[in-house]
Parts: structure tokens; C-alpha cells; sequence
């Protein structure tokens, strides 16, 4: 089983790499292994993280989306007007958010799905449509002051480190952690789970047995639009503001973060611990850089060249084995 | 002996798919005609004496060439099944560097040979980089058994990092006066970026559904594995898009550095999925195996013409966007819808074919 092997291999060859990297990086700067930065890389990723969850669970499944950064402007922006503007209070404000996220995200599922359109294209044109539209609406304009209940930080644990400096476990790492879990047990612990990494290996012979093809489209792309809402929300909550453009462009990233993980392009292939690897690869890689005072123009080069060589490394190592992407791309419509 | 043989079934086969290469998606063209002649119907009536004028027509000539051309580039790594995501990283890193080299041999106070002789050095200069993202691209997606998607995001984020690093993200100006013609010229009425966009997707047609290259990359993108069983040397092959690609990425970048008179490594951005975008509603098969240039082509002028008509009744550029988005959810909406009655009407040939 070659899928076995890639995935194995993808999170030993990952957590190796890593390990690697930060006893380099810990040789290079005493600060980097120390509990404070840690904390902060976490805090720091915490919205991308919640992001390549989604989009694992829409790869599991065989599909691709780009749109969530889009998903997740509107949903941000739909909340802080409502919240900002018209004064709606957090237990209305926040599902609202999540829920124009997750409506999004069963939009986009039921155009691929009926339609039979591709995912990648389908989420092409609403990610113009969905970010076009709320750069029509608001112009462009941000809101700059958003509710305290929304911009105050929430520390949830908080101690001193030994030289001083605050360890403080805020509401980001909080949340991120409790979708990781979440996306884990939906996946590995669930029918549902399991029935869309059936489908992202082969949606006919799921089909065949006996597997709702459209019920998996609405869950694996309803859960992204609702993990968009969530990391919408929640970068609100870290820059204090709604900004239209924040979070687009970025999504290609997300992806690259997700595939490094392990997650195959192709489908039925990867999990939550891979995912967290390979942003973690990632998080260490431009904290590191950072801490060594790198101009921060040289990281996407880093970033490319990761990308490049460990999807390469991957590719070659299961070349005999590797699957036509093409049919699994075909069946699924 | 073999000369008094009739046609190899392999020769007919061969046939057979290229008549399939021309023919492109099914109805996928005449829609597409239909659609624009409603549109610029509908124009010509909401717009009266504004949009059905030479200068209407000029402009929409002036504006289509930078993303006809980058769409050109997407268009022929979608046909062999890939994806080249570093389009717009390429033709602005050539952009730079001709700008760079311009700047460096002909100084505002260069005389007139000088001037020339950088405007070839310049040329060179960018089609060698080209020339090497290209071969680098090709050869990874030949070799490494990654999806490209992944190899030109990877190769998108080296480039683009590149650029960045080199300029600081700041802009290259003042490009000397001849070298604007490529991007303002007028011939016959006609400017001189549309007639090169012409010229250009005439000639990958050309090469696409007249020549063993084309016909292979067909093949290689309906199915990458048959096609090297039939003897293609699809590496060879899958080198050969990726560097066409990104030589039409110097052909767009020569484009945009005229039109711009500038360089920056954060132009056209925006342009990367609306030349999938465009592709696809041109009948583009974003599996790869299937579609024509004139489907592009019909496919840009639909979105010019919306993009046009919207700028002369005032409405937001960003309003477009969305239209253009939901122009290709509609169309792709449509075929799907019509799939279903098209194999209602055509009754299959095979007896034991299944009802």
C-alpha cells in the first residue's frame, strides 16, 4: 500500500527534519529553545493553523479549495460590521461569522457537487466572487476599532519564565489546539471521517459503497467554510481590527502547509499530526530566520525551496508506486 | 512493402485525436460566440454612441494583450495536465531584469545605437531567464513525480522571494522612449500589443494542433502514462511546456514592461487565477488533454467586454471581478446542465453500450 508508506514516511522524514532544524537553530540562538518563543511561534501560527485544518479535511476528500481566505474576509468582516457597527453583542456577533463561513463553504460544495464543476475551478471564481463583492460592499474600508469583548486578550494561563519574560497561553493557541483535536477526532474517530478519505481515494468505489458522495462534499467544504469563519474571527481578535484584504493572497501558503504534511493533492491521503508537522517545519523555519536577523524579503525563497525539495524527496520516494492523480481528479467530477 | 499497407490503426488513432485536439470541448466555442455577440449587442443598445466606437474597440485592444498572453502561458501548461502557478513570478522577474539591464546601457543621455544595442541586450538578457525558470521548471515536473501545482508554487515562492529580495519590492521606471511602442505603438488603427498577442496565440495553435510537439502535449495531458507507452518521451515533452510557458512569460513581460514604462515584482498579481479562469471558460479541460486557443481568445474578449462595458457605466472594478466570476459558474453551470440532454439526443453507437 503505497499510501501507507507516503504517509509514514512523510511524518518520520518531517519530524526528523525538524528536530534537526531546531537543535541548528537552538546551536545558533540560545533564545530560540526557550519555553516564551515557543509559545510565541504557536500564537503566531494559530490562524494558519486553524486554516490548513480546513483545507486538509477539503484535500482528504479529494478536492481543493482556494476561496477559504475569501470565506474568511467575508465572515470577518460580516461579524465586525455587526458587531462594530450595529452594536450586536458577542453571542450574536461571533455565530453569525461562523455561520456566513460555513454558508460559504456549503455554497461552494453545492456547485461542485451539482454542477459536476472541478473544485479548483469552482473555488477560483467564488474566491473572486466572494472577495470582489465584499471589496464592492466596503470599499476597501476597514474597521478600525472593534468591541472590547472581541479585541481584549484572554489569557487562559500565565507564568514567569526563569529569566523574567511571560508565558502566557492565550485564546488563539487555545482555539487552535481545540480544532486540531477536533478535525482529529472527525476524521480518525468518526464515520464521517473515514468515509471521506474513502471518497478522496476513490469517489466511484465509494459511491459503490454505499457512501452520500454529496453529504461528504457538504461536510468536508462546510467544515472548511466554518474553520474560515473561526480563523476570521480570531485574527480580528489578534490585530484588534477588520481589514477586507487582511488575509488574502495567502492561500496558496496554507495549502503548500497542508501538502507538506503529507496531505496529497490527489486525495484519501494524510492526517492532523502531518499537518501540524509541516507547519510546524514552517513556523521554526521563519522564526529561526527571524531570530538570526534574516531580512524577512529572504523567506519566501525558504519557503520555496522547502516546498520544492521535500515534495520531491516525497515524489521520488514513491515513484513505483505513486497514483494516477488524473482518475481520482476525473471521478471526482 | 510497409508503403502499400493501409493506414496503421496507431496512424488513424493518431488522427482521431488530433481531429479531437481541434475539435476542443463540444459546443464549447459556438457558446462562447453566442455569448459575446449578446453581450456586445446588449452594450451596443445600454450604451449608445459609447461602446460600439473605434475608441471603445482600441482601448479593449490596448488593455487584453498582458493577460491574453499570461493566460497563453496557463493555457499550455493546463493542456498537458499541469499547472504553472510562477506565470506572473516569471514575466515579472524578466520584467525587472530588462528594466535593470535597460537602465544600466542606456541612460537618459544615450545616444541613439546605444539605446538600440540595450534594447537587444535587454531582450536577450530576458529570454535567457526565461529560458532557464523554464527548463528548471520542466525538468522538476519531469523528474520528481510532484504534481505541478506544487512545483510552481514552489518555483513561484523561489522567484517571487527572489525579486523581492533583489529590489526591496521597489519599482524600476523610465524605460527608454523606443522600447514603448511595443506597449503604445499604433499600426493601421490597430496597436502594436494586440497585433503581437495575435501573432503569438496564432502561432501556439499553430504548434499545438500542427506539429509532433502539439499533438504530444495533447496526449501527455489526457493521459501522461498511455502517452509514454506510445513512444512519447514525455519528459523531453513536459520540458518543452514549461519552457514555452515561460518564454510567453517574457513575450507578456515585454508587454507589461511597455505598457507600464516600469518593473516591480508585485505587478499583475491579481492576474494568476483569472488566467485559469479565463482558460476554463475558453473550454480549457483544467485536466489537460483538450482545448483550443480560439476558445481563449473568445473566452478574453467575454471578459473585455464585460470589463469594458462595466468601466463605461461607471461601475467598481471590483464589481467585474465578481461578474467574471460568476460569468464561469454560469457557463460551466450551463454545460453541465445541457450534458445530460446532449447524450439524450446523441444515441450511443455500440450495441452493448449501457442504456
Amino acid at each position: 500500500m503505497p499510501e501507507f508508506t507516503q504517509r509514514f514516511g512523510t511524518e518520520h522524514w518531517l519530524a526528523i527534519v525538524i528536530v534537526i532544524l531546531a537543535g541548528f537553530w537552538s546551536l545558533l540562538t540560545p533564545w530560540f529553545l526557550t519555553l516564551p518563543n515557543m509559545v510565541d511561534i504557536l500564537e503566531t501560527y494559530s490562524v494558519t493553523t486553524i486554516l490548513a485544518l480546513g483545507v486538509f479535511v477539503v484535500l482528504v476528500a479529494g478536492g481543493i479549495d482556494i476561496s477559504f481566505a475569501a470565506t474568511a474576509s467575508v465572515a470577518q468582516y460580516a461579524a465586525a460590521y455587526a458587531a462594530a457597527e450595529a452594536g450586536w453583542p458577542a453571542i450574536f456577533a461571533i455565530p453569525l461569522g461562523l455561520v456566513i463561513g460555513t454558508a460559504l463553504g456549503l455554497l461552494n460544495a453545492a456547485l461542485i457537487y451539482h454542477l459536476r464543476i472541478t473544485s479548483i475551478i469552482v473555488t477560483i471564481a467564488t474566491q473572486s466572487v466572494y472577495f470582489a463583492l465584499l471589496m464592492w460592499w466596503t470599499g476597501g474600508k476597514l474597521i478600525p476599532v472593534l468591541p472590547d469583548w472581541w479585541s481584549d486578550r484572554i489569557v487562559f494561563f500565565q507564568a514567569e519564565a526563569a529569566d523574567g519574560s511571560l508565558i502566557r497561553i492565550t485564546l488563539p493557541i487555545v482555539v487552535a489546539a481545540a480544532a486540531a483535536l477536533a478535525t482529529w477526532l472527525l476524521m480518525s474517530w468518526t464515520a464521517a471521517g473515514r468515509q471521506l478519505y474513502c471518497m478522496g481515494g476513490n469517489a466511484e468505489a465509494a459511491r459503490r459503497l454505499g457512501i452520500s458522495i454529496g453529504r461528504m462534499h457538504y461536510l468536508a467544504y462546510g467544515f472548511l467554510g466554518f474553520m474560515a469563519g473561526l480563523a476570521g474571527l480570531l485574527q480580528a481578535h489578534r490585530v484588534g481590527q477588520a481589514v477586507p484584504n487582511a488575509m488574502v493572497g495567502q492561500e496558496l501558503n496554507v495549502v503548500a502547509a497542508a501538502v507538506l504534511g503529507g496531505a496529497s493533492l490527489s486525495g484519501g491521503v494524510g492526517s492532523v499530526g502531518g499537518v501540524l508537522l509541516g507547519l510546524a517545519l514552517l513556523a521554526i523555519l521563519q522564526n529561526g530566520l527571524n531570530l538570526l536577523g534574516w531580512s524577512s524579503y529572504f523567506f519566501p525563497i525558504v519557503i520555496g525551496l522547502v516546498i520544492l525539495i521535500s515534495t520531491s524527496i516525497t515524489g521520488l520516494a514513491n515513484r513505483p508506486g505513486r497514483r494516477p492523480a488524473r482518475t481520482a481528479g476525473v471521478a471526482h467530477g | 512493402m510497409a508503403d502499400a499497407t493501409p493506414p496503421h490503426p496507431l496512424e488513424q488513432g493518431l488522427t482521431e485525436l488530433i481531429g479531437l485536439a481541434r475539435l476542443g470541448t463540444p459546443g464549447g466555442n459556438i457558446g462562447l460566440a453566442v455569448l459575446l455577440t449578446l453581450l456586445v449587442v446588449v452594450n451596443a443598445v445600454l450604451l449608445p454612441g459609447q461602446f460600439a466606437t473605434f475608441g471603445t474597440l482600441q482601448s479593449m485592444m490596448f488593455q487584453l494583450p498582458e493577460l491574453g498572453m499570461l493566460a497563453l502561458a496557463m493555457v499550455i501548461a493546463l493542456i498537458s495536465g499541469g499547472l504553472n502557478l510562477a506565470i506572473i513570478a516569471t514575466a515579472n522577474q524578466c520584467a525587472l531584469l530588462m528594466a535593470y539591464t535597460l537602465k544600466a546601457l542606456a541612460p537618459a543621455s544615450a545616444s541613439g545605437s546605444m539605446i538600440a544595442l540595450a534594447i537587444v541586450a535587454a531582450l536577450i538578457a530576458g529570454l535567457l531567464l526565461a529560458l532557464a525558470i523554464g527548463l528548471i521548471t520542466g525538468f522538476l515536473v519531469a523528474n520528481m513525480g510532484v504534481h505541478p501545482i506544487l512545483v510552481t508554487l514552489g518555483t513561484m515562492s523561489v522567484i517571487n522571494g527572489i525579486s523581492i529580495y533583489l529590489t526591496r519590492g521597489t519599482v524600476i521606471a523610465g524605460i527608454p522612449e523606443p522600447f514603448l511602442v511595443i506597449g503604445n505603438g499604433v499600426v493601421l488603427g490597430i496597436p502594436v500589443p494586440f497585433l503581437i498577442l495575435v501573432a503569438t496565440a496564432t502561432l501556439v495553435a499553430f504548434v499545438l494542433s500542427r506539429t509532433p510537439f502539439g499533438v504530444a502535449v495533447f496526449m501527455i495531458g489526457s493521459n501522461l502514462e498511455a502517452a509514454r507507452y506510445a513512444a512519447i518521451d514525455t519528459k523531453r515533452v513536459l520540458i518543452g511546456v514549461y519552457t514555452l510557458s515561460s518564454v510567453l512569460c517574457f513575450l507578456a513581460a515585454c508587454l507589461m514592461l511597455a505598457r507600464f514604462n516600469s518593473a516591480s515584482a508585485g505587478y499583475a498579481e491579481s492576474y494568476l487565477l483569472i488566467t485559469i479562469l479565463a482558460a476554463v471558460l475558453g473550454g480549457i479541460d483544467p485536466f489537460g488533454g483538450f482545448g483550443r486557443i480560439s476558445g481563449l481568445m473568445l473566452a478574453l474578449a467575454v471578459l473585455q467586454v464585460i470589463s469594458s462595458s462595466f468601466n463605461l457605466l461607471g461601475l467598481s472594478q471590483h464589481l467585474t471581478l465578481a461578474i467574471w466570476g460568476l460569468t464561469l459558474i454560469a457557463v460551466m453551470g450551463f454545460k453541465a446542465a445541457i450534458a445530460p440532454l446532449t447524450r439524450l439526443l446523441v444515441k450511443p453507437t455500440r450495441k452493448d453500450a449501457p442504456s
